[in-house]
């Protein structure tokens, strides 16, 4: 398959997937066959262009022209390479674990919901292989549209509610914000390309600059920067699989993947930090540095086990912005190896929440006392994101986080290092605990009296992959790290 | 002289002569397929008009051969060919829908009569689009107007009089206005000929008279497209007209009036005296923010969704003349782009609501519980089209949005800019009532829906496709906008 096919099949694929899904609608089988197949084969797509692109390949097809400057089109670069890995390879686990919690649970409609998953993926493929901001746009917003039915996906009144937070929040943002400043780019720069260098340089004053930046982060509204991460703790009434994959590793990847993408390839970040600029992004720095601390300390206090791990999402991306808007290079390669790292390690934070919840009905903290003993695969998987996210060795979050650290050094910002630092205490201060119940407290008495052991195996098996995968991630980063090199050193689309 | 010659005179006397016919067949299978040939034969001759007018420029056609400005003039350029293009367009998917869906809803010894006055409606707007007259003009405007009052007086609903008496009114008082200002021109300019009337129009600019009837006509052509807040008789005419004269009517009646605003705004009056003299700028940037943000808002609140989609017409409407007011080349050329769009759309939205009348009976959000589930196709149509209101990129309405933030980003006005993207959220609101009825609610036991006829489903799924297709690919939409707005600009007539 040349290059150009394969990145319209990397769309295709969970397209085709998704019409056969509705075709299988009856044959509950057949339908999670197709499911997993076409995880698989989304992945082989992917990985065929993976050796082109480390090779300085950058692979495009051109769709339609809206106006001049203008189009939709698509362009493999090493950043969206990354992400639809991540995404691709994730999908593969995380359908393994829908199946058997999908079922375990007894969960309605899910035909519904294996297509609708199939129809994010596609959006996420759009998304990395964006070859603009436009087409970038585009599929961030169907992204948001085709979640919208998996957010809701129990029907219930407080499934509407938050799919009203989640839409409005989400929508709101992107068509306030992020529209005026996706038309103002156009017309100043005439063109939407992502480019290396940026199309911005020398176009605008300090201000404005800065101005535009602001309104063009806070309209990628999926990067829950606050004060627009509400949507987030509120697309946790979906189940679970869905807040492991879309929110935790598709929705809100693309998100901070987008914030990355136009800092380095429409901003510009030598535009950005240039002497007569210098400061346009250190707001942005201040405030990913607020949200990195102000939303580790919700999650401190959150009872609700996938509340907690909501609001350390929204903490660790803006690590991702953080480390962007720093603009040192090691920080970048920092935010694009972090992307990768929460990624493995959150997915597996909300596996074993999805296990305990299948197999022991249990949603808080204050319930999971000796549930260790029960469950000791699920929370030795809880156990391994949770070291990784806090960063230490040997899982995947260290080296990101030392990169991020390295950055913040070399551009001498003593702000972003102190919250780096403080921040990594709150980590442990808010997952410690659940690791500590979990296994050194003695099983309450109402648990006693309700017998369980382990979720299905299927939902166990894509767990421990998960984690495994933050481990590997640790001793075998090359991959990732050349792609991060890549972006970092501006050798990008 | 070949037929060719003769297209813009057959353009308005086909279906003229059709019309009579079907009352002279009265069966209703033989009028519908009269009705059916003569609109398709004039999409056929606009289409002919619109590549003739695009190689060769602009056609004049003296009818019965007396010379302009003595006889009667039908001029084709860019302008009136898209409109032209516009309303047969939307008549040869409206009229084969119309069959199945006027059996469910209109007596079967008036079907003949629908037919007829459907197609004399049609010419009415065809000669609008077509005539280089002044008095040709208004005299087409009454056949429409009067086609279309006994339309909607056809509706099932009793109500549909009342409605249909209201429109009758408020019409003729439009059109009285607008005849007076055409004599106030006449008058001055002792010519009736547009072309004409714009050239001795430079002797008197500025003088009493002409200012008198550059403020009848605006207002009265404001009576018949819909400017906020003479937009009354809009909702009850939409909600109780036959579904198919509501499709008919909200793609195309306003539409032309429109047309006829712009036709003597930049044809007869000149922007200089429009704009220069008077402050309409003002007057219609604030009525239409008024009408974008307080039709939409009463549209949220409705609970019939017929009623709920004409206020949202009202919004729409706004949309266009924001763009007018602009008097800038992007802006009318989003004015004139969102003619189509915004007709495209909702055409399709009432042709889907005709379809959920014909199975359900009725289009009221109390019966449309679960539709979702009732109805899965036209569900997702109705909240397709119901994206291209929000203007979700990917869709027709979007095109016009990138159009009005750009011509509003060019004068620098901000505020606008941020206006219009925040009015697009009012819109979400009042789709998405329609969203969480239709997939939230359990349907109705009561309600068993009918099937319905695949000649419904079909021309409804032909303008489904434009609504994507027109936001995708601009060829067929904003390139004529452009030489249209370019054309008006310009100053040729």
């Amino acid at each position: 398959m040349a290059p150009e096919q394969a990145v319209l099949a990397a769309l295709a694929v969970p397209l085709v997937g998704a019409a056969l899904i509705a075709l299988a609608g009856r044959a509950p089988n057949l339908r999670e066959t197709v499911t997993m197949a076409t995880a698989l084969a989304l992945l082989g797509t992917v990985l065929t262009l993976l050796p082109g692109v480390l090779a300085g390949g950058r692979p495009g097809v051109a769709l339609f022209e809206l106006m001049p400057g203008l189009e939709i089109a698509l362009r493999v670069e090493p950043l969206g390479m990354l992400f639809a890995l991540v995404a691709s390879g994730l999908w593969i686990v995380n359908s393994l674990y829908s199946i058997g919690y999908m079922r375990g649970n007894k969960e309605e409609k899910q035909t519904r919901f294996f297509i609708c998953f199939a129809l994010a993926l596609s959006a996420t493929m759009g998304i990395a292989f964006s070859a603009n901001l436009f087409t970038l746009f585009l599929f961030y917003e169907v992204l948001t549209l085709v979640t919208y039915p998996l957010v809701t996906h129990h029907g219930t009144e407080k499934a509407r509610q938050g799919g009203r937070v989640y839409l409005g929040l989400l929508l709101g943002t992107s068509t306030v914000f992020l529209l005026p400043a996706l038309i103002f780019i156009w017309f100043l720069a005439g063109t939407t390309d992502f480019t290396p260098g940026g199309i911005l340089a020398g176009r605008l004053g300090h201000h404005e600059l800065a101005a535009l930046l602001a309104l063009t982060v806070y309209g990628i509204g999926k990067a829950a920067l606050m004060p627009f991460h509400r949507w987030l703790p509120a697309a946790m009434v979906a189940p679970t699989p869905v807040s492991a994959l879309l929110h935790a590793v598709a929705v809100v990847k693309a998100g901070v993947f987008s914030v990355v993408k136009v800092i380095v390839y429409i901003f510009g970040v030598d535009n950005l930090a240039s002497a007569g600029l210098s400061g346009a992004a250190d707001w942005l720095v201040t405030v990913a540095g607020f949200t990195i601390i102000a939303a580790s300390v919700v999650a401190l206090n959150a009872d609700n086990l996938k509340r907690r791990l909501a609001y350390s999402t929204v903490s660790q991306l803006a690590y991702v912005v953080m480390a962007a808007a720093l603009l040192a290079p090691l920080s970048l390669v920092g935010a694009v190896l972090h992307i990768a790292a929460h990624a493995f390690s959150k997915i597996t934070l909300f596996f074993a929440a999805g296990a305990i919840y299948t197999a022991a009905h249990k949603t808080e903290v204050s319930q999971l006392d000796g549930i260790g003993r029960r469950m000791p695969w699920t929370m030795v998987a809880f156990t391994i994101g949770a070291l990784s996210l806090i960063g230490i060795p040997p899982f995947a979050g260290v080296i990101s986080k030392w990169y991020i650290l390295a950055g913040a050094l070399s551009a001498q910002n003593l702000l972003a290092a102190a919250v780096i630092l403080t921040s990594t205490l709150l980590n442990a201060a808010y997952f410690l605990p659940i690791v500590h119940r979990a296994f050194f407290r003695p099983l309450s008495a109402a648990a006693e009296s309700h017998p369980h052991g382990e979720a299905p195996r299927s939902m166990v098996v894509a767990m421990l992959v998960t984690a495994t995968a933050t481990t590997a991630m640790f001793f075998f980063p090359d991959t990732f790290l050349q792609l991060a090199q890549a972006v970092a050193s501006g050798r990008g689309p | 002289m070949s037929v060719a010659t003769h297209l813009p005179a057959l353009q308005v006397v086909l279906p003229l002569l059709a019309a009579p016919l079907t009352v002279l067949l009265r069966r209703p299978g033989l009028a519908f397929l009269v009705a059916v040939a003569a609109s398709w034969c004039a999409l056929a001759i606009a289409l002919a008009l619109a590549f003739q007018v695009h190689g060769s420029g602009v056609i004049s056609y003296p009818i019965g051969n007396w010379p302009p400005p003595i006889g009667i003039e039908y001029r084709v350029d860019a302008l009136s060919s898209a409109m032209l293009v516009l309303v047969a367009g939307i008549a040869s998917v409206v009229l084969p829908f119309a069959r199945g869906s006027i059996e469910r809803e209109i007596p079967a010894p008036q079907h003949y009569l629908f037919y007829t006055m459907f197609l004399l409606c049609m010419t009415g707007l065809l000669g609008i689009s077509i005539t280089g007259d002044a008095f040709n003009i208004f005299v087409f405007l009454e056949i429409s107007s009067l086609s279309t009052y006994v339309l909607i007086a056809l509706g099932r609903d009793r109500r549909a009089l009342v409605a249909a008496y209201q429109y009758l009114i408020m019409g003729t008082i439009g059109a009285t206005f607008i005849v007076i200002a055409i004599g106030l021109l006449y008058l001055m300019t002792g010519t009736l000929n547009l072309a004409d009337m714009g050239r001795r129009i430079a002797a008197v600019n500025g003088t009493r008279p002409v200012l008198a009837a550059l403020a009848f006509l605006t207002v009265g052509v404001s009576l018949k497209l819909a400017l906020f807040p003479l937009h009354q008789w809009l909702p009850n005419a939409y909600a109780y007209a036959p579904t198919a004269v509501s499709a008919f009517i909200a793609a195309t009646a306003t539409k032309v009036a429109v047309y006829v605003l712009l036709r003597f705004y930049f044809g007869v009056f000149g922007e200089a005296q429009v704009f220069g003299r008077l402050p309409m700028e003002q007057m219609m940037l604030a009525l239409a923010l008024a009408g974008m943000f307080v039709a939409s808002t009463i549209a949220v609140f409705q609970t019939d969704l017929k009623r709920l989609f004409a206020y949202s017409s009202v919004g729409q409407i706004g949309y266009i003349v924001l763009g007018l007011s602009f008097d800038s080349a992007t802006g009318l050329t989003a004015s004139i782009v969102h003619l189509f769009n915004h007709g495209v759309t909702k055409g399709a939205i009432f042709m889907l609501l005709g379809i959920v009348v014909a199975s359900i009976g009725g289009a009221t959000l109390t019966r449309v519980h679960g539709l979702g589930r009732l109805m899965p196709w036209t569900s997702a149509g109705i909240v397709l089209a119901g994206l291209s209101l929000i203007g979700v990129p990917g869709t027709a309405g979007f095109v016009t949005k990138w159009y009005l933030v750009l011509a509003a980003l060019e004068q620098g006005q901000w505020w606008l800019v941020f206006l219009i993207v925040a009015s697009s959220l009012v819109s979400l609101m009042y789709v998405w009532r329609f969203v969480e009825v239709a997939y939230f609610r359990e349907p109705r036991k009561d309600i068993v829906p009918a099937a319905v006829p695949r000649s419904m489903a079909v021309p409804t799924a032909v303008l489904l496709v434009a609504v994507v297709l027109f936001g995708l690919d601009t060829t067929f939409t904003v390139d004529p906008a452009i030489r249209a707005a370019e054309m008006l600009l310009g100053g040729a007539r």
